[in-house]
């Protein structure tokens, strides 16, 4: 989905175009404010990331939280892992369904970047790490990684995305996936505990 | 009897009817991971109806156990209150969301 998303959103052409356009901030993303390894790559001071940018790493961000659930659906024989994987692919689903509805309803052209890379080139290592494991193992390893993973993408968007955003919608809708993932992050404190 | 009569007499017969507290409906909006209101002051036999405007699946889940009711994406959910007390709930996937219910005799 990511990669349809950006082979199709990311013609340069395009790109280029939106990063053109007068009042839309520098196309690097200042993300250098943030803690998380992840977040901190390709950021240069003084920069922050324009909307099509912030879209793009928000759908990446849920997409990949997918992924690893799926992974979990397949690996874990755990009642409460997989019962936590379910939710996390139908929320995630839902909040890209409306990112897309509103990307499309205001002609925004999510655009990748190297924040959206970094976060895709990370969650591939932690799949691969998990996919060697079983059992209690992976549940322990898959789980704590999900409180890891939500605290990072909702410091993101704490101190970066919502910030940033211009576009009221896309602010709102940003705010709005905010608390679910944090009730994400607390959903997953609460399993990591059972899993112990 | 004179109509004025009746017409007196049936209004007497309604308020007498009319006193004993009815059981209510109180209503809590779901909308964007909120519960509003956070309290809910009810009665004995009152009933909760809560309102999920949120396209997100919630669920409205008393701390201690006593009751668990599910809100589908856009649909409703209802509990009749059986017992006096106060019951904190939250909401099983999203456990930030949090509200109350104070049930009176």
């Amino acid at each position: 989905m990511i990669a349809r998303l950006s082979a199709g959103l990311a013609a340069r052409g395009l790109a280029a175009r939106v990063l053109a356009a007068p009042g839309l901030a520098a196309p690097v993303l200042a993300l250098c404010l943030l803690t998380a390894p992840v977040f901190a790559q390709g950021a240069k001071p003084g920069a922050k990331p324009t909307d099509p940018q912030i879209a793009h790493i928000a759908y990446t961000a849920g997409q990949l939280d997918i992924d690893a659930a799926k992974q979990a659906l397949e690996k874990s024989k755990n009642k409460e892992v997989r019962d936590f994987a379910q939710d996390m692919v139908r929320d995630h689903t839902e909040v890209n369904k409306q990112a897309l509805a509103l990307v499309t309803k205001l002609n925004v052209k999510p655009e990748d970047n190297d924040t959206s890379r970094a976060l895709t080139k990370q969650a591939a290592a932690k799949r691969d790490e998990l996919s060697k494991l079983s059992g209690a193992a992976f549940d322990k390893a898959y789980v704590a990684n999900e409180v890891a993973y939500h605290k990072t993408v909702n410091g993101a968007l704490e101190s970066t995305l919502i910030p940033s955003a211009n576009n009221a919608e896309l602010k709102g809708l940003l705010q709005t996936g905010l608390k679910i993932f944090q009730g994400h992050q607390q959903h997953a404190e609460h399993v990591a505990a059972d899993v112990k | 009897m004179k109509p004025g009569r009746i017409g007196l007499a049936a209004f007497v017969a309604f308020g007498l009817l009319s006193v004993p507290v009815q059981a209510e409906t109180i209503q809590v909006i779901v909308d964007k991971l909120v519960f509003a209101p956070v309290d809910v002051n009810a009665k004995v036999g009152d009933t909760v109806e809560w309102v999920n405007k949120d396209a997100f699946a919630h669920t409205a889940t008393a701390t201690n156990g006593d009751w668990n009711v599910t809100l589908a994406p856009k649909q409703n959910g209802q509990l009749v209150l059986k017992k006096p007390g106060t019951t904190d709930y939250f909401c099983k996937f999203h456990p930030n969301m949090k509200g109350r219910v104070i049930v009176v005799p």
